[in-house]
């Protein structure tokens, strides 16, 4: 399991219901069912990834975060996770106003487009910037709507949700020091990780 | 009739695994008649558990039979679900206890038009009209016969996935898991023309005689025949017809003058698609009774489980612990995906723990009963998952402490083929 999600497994109570929205290979929720024993489902949009996991015996379903969560009811999660993919949703907005419906709690992870190098780049460059997070080019990225941790920041302030924790980390999930400053996050953080509930 | 016969669990000689259970008490149908009594024809493989925990319920399909995982009695063909049902395979019987009931309405042993009635005549088409609901009572009630709770799980393909569903919608607390595959929530327009027509074919045919063949020692056979050609096609995508016939001719494409001149060879069979078909037509009239045909195309027809609940699929699903795996095929027009992700969402809204997934497959709606390596994989992986989540242990040893009791063999089982 990626470090990030260790970091994610460790903000989620045992016993407790949990959506994991985009589940891959379904480590987490593997984890999560073996080790805290909790009703770990997932959503994957790769029909490849989903046979993989069910034919591991995880609960898993071909849907996506923008067409699929609408089908759950009001409460029906502890926890609905979104790891590594809000910039990747048709509308990042609603499926966070999704998942803070169907459930109490929301654990979004992000790229972070504020990353000192990444402004650095498109300055110097005055291009686009490539490197090992967002490694294609503009024209076929499937990462639409990019955004650094401050405009998240805003986001959640405007919806009216309380950020319960967050943490910057690096891209190897470690988690990094500059906890205390929102802009040194910002600047320094290759990856965020949110917990969020309503109001 | 033979005497009543104790077979104890864990009893693994002799390999008898076909049953027949005459219930004297019978079963009121959801048209209000009250159908006694009923005959329950079933085959079993593996071993019962002491906790009676591990028992799965395979559902067949509209023409398939209880003979699941053994050589067919009267086609001689390996049995319909042998890739998955048997030692080590998908549903494995060294660790399952499999049961596979012939459907109320068949004509495999099962109460059906074929059954005589007090007059010593075949029912006929005064069969009352029965419903997938029925044939999971019927079901039920040889459970209840065998003394087993619950179903570990349920798994079935087309109408075998909507007595599955039938099962949890029904009797919630009886079934573990679920597998419906290559199936619907309801029988669609589309489904039903195309039964309409096969319906037709067989009331067309003279020899079927207002559904009293028997009397004058007939079957509609072309009638039938027709209808098994027709629906056979609807089993099947075009890409894998293309693939298997193609164009290709067993003769000359355009026959000669004197060939014509001499009667029916530009209808007789040109094209190997052609034959082929032929062929299914007339081996499934051996096998297949006609009237049992119409009266179970009609319980598909009828099949819709949000009817009772105005319209709200979700409704039969509410709180139930259910676990679900809904499998669908690419390539499948007959149940297509949308309608297992139709059911996906219904399940999901009503909080129910499911798995969905869709099988990359040329193939079409026969897929499920044919090799692929991913549905294997996929039903091994969610009977496992669910197998631990339930706490079942990886092999269930043999106890010769549980009996089952099995009731009245009223004919006498084959034997097991190997």
């Amino acid at each position: 399991m990626r470090l990030d999600q260790q970091l994610i497994a460790e903000m989620i109570a045992p016993g407790t219901r949990v959506l994991d929205v985009g589940s891959g290979d379904g480590a987490l929720i593997d984890h999560l069912f073996r080790t805290r024993q909790c009703d770990a489902r997932g959503i994957e949009i790769d029909m490849r990834e989903v046979t993989r996991s069910v034919a591991h015996g995880l609960p898993v379903m071909h849907g996506d975060a923008d067409q699929d969560l609408v089908h759950y009811s009001d409460d029906a999660f502890d926890y609905v996770v979104l790891q590594r993919t809000l910039q990747a949703v048709e509308k990042p907005r609603e499926v966070l106003r999704q998942m803070l419906r169907i459930g109490r709690h929301a654990i979004v992870s992000f790229p972070n487009f504020g990353h000192w190098r990444l402004r650095l780049q498109i300055l110097l460059s005055g291009r686009m910037p490539m490197n090992k997070v967002w490694h294609t080019p503009w024209y076929e990225t499937p990462n639409i709507h990019p955004c650094t941790i401050q405009d998240f920041l805003e986001l959640c302030e405007s919806e009216g949700y309380v950020i319960d924790r967050w943490l910057a980390i690096d891209e190897a999930g470690e988690r990094a020091p500059w906890r205390r400053s929102i802009r040194l996050a910002n600047l320094f953080g290759e990856q965020a990780l949110f917990l969020l509930r309503r109001r | 009739m033979l005497k009543p016969e104790a077979v104890e669990a864990g009893d693994r000689l002799p390999a008898q695994t076909s049953f027949a259970v005459r219930i004297e008490e019978g079963l009121t149908l959801e048209c209000g008649v009250h159908l006694a009594p009923l005959d329950v024809a079933y085959c079993a493989y593996g071993t019962l558990s002491a906790q009676k925990d591990n028992v799965i319920l395979v559902c067949h399909a509209l023409t398939g039979d209880q003979y699941v995982a053994e050589t067919h009695p009267v086609t001689g063909k390996p049995g319909w679900w042998g890739r998955a049902v048997g030692p080590g395979c998908a549903i494995d019987t060294d660790r399952f206890y499999v049961i596979c009931v012939n459907v109320l309405g068949g004509c495999m042993g099962s109460s059906g038009p074929k059954t005589l009635r007090e007059n010593g005549e075949p029912w006929g088409t005064d069969f009352p009209p029965i419903t997938i609901r029925d044939m999971v009572f019927a079901q039920a009630r040889l459970l209840d016969h065998l003394g087993i709770d619950r179903l570990f799980a349920a798994i079935g393909g087309s109408m075998g996935g909507m007595q599955v569903l039938q099962w949890v919608a029904s009797l919630p607390e009886r079934v573990g898991a679920a597998m419906p595959i290559a199936t619907a929530p309801f029988h669609s327009a589309q489904n039903i023309a195309f039964n309409e027509v096969s319906r037709q074919a067989i009331c067309g045919d003279p020899d079927w005689h207002g559904g009293r063949y028997w009397a004058m020692d007939t079957i509609p056979a072309k009638g039938l025949a027709v209808a098994r050609m027709m629906a056979h096609i609807t089993y099947l995508s075009e890409e894998a017809l293309t693939q298997k016939f193609g164009r290709r001719t067993r003769r000359d494409a355009v026959p000669s003058h004197e060939a014509v001149a001499s009667g029916n060879s530009l209808f007789g069979e040109i094209f190997e698609v052609e034959s082929y078909l032929r062929h299914q037509g007339s081996s499934f009239v051996r096998r297949f009774d006609a009237n049992s045909y119409l009266t179970i195309t009609r319980a598909l027809d009828y099949f819709d489980l949000s009817a009772d609940y105005d319209g709200d699929l979700s409704a039969p699903f509410r709180h139930c612990a259910t676990r679900f795996c809904i499998i669908s095929f690419t390539s499948d027009w007959l149940f297509p995906t949308s309608q297992s992700r139709l059911l996906a969402r219904a399940l999901n809204r009503a909080g129910v723990n499911v798995s969905f997934v869709e099988i990359e497959s040329d193939r079409g709606h026969d897929a499920f009963l044919l090799e692929e390596p991913d549905l294997d994989r996929t039903m091994r992986g969610f009977i496992n998952g669910a197998a631990e989540q339930a706490g079942l242990s990886q092999r269930t040893a043999p106890d010769p402490e549980a009996p089952v009791e099995r009731g009245t063999v009223v004919t006498e089982g084959t034997s097991h083929a190997s």
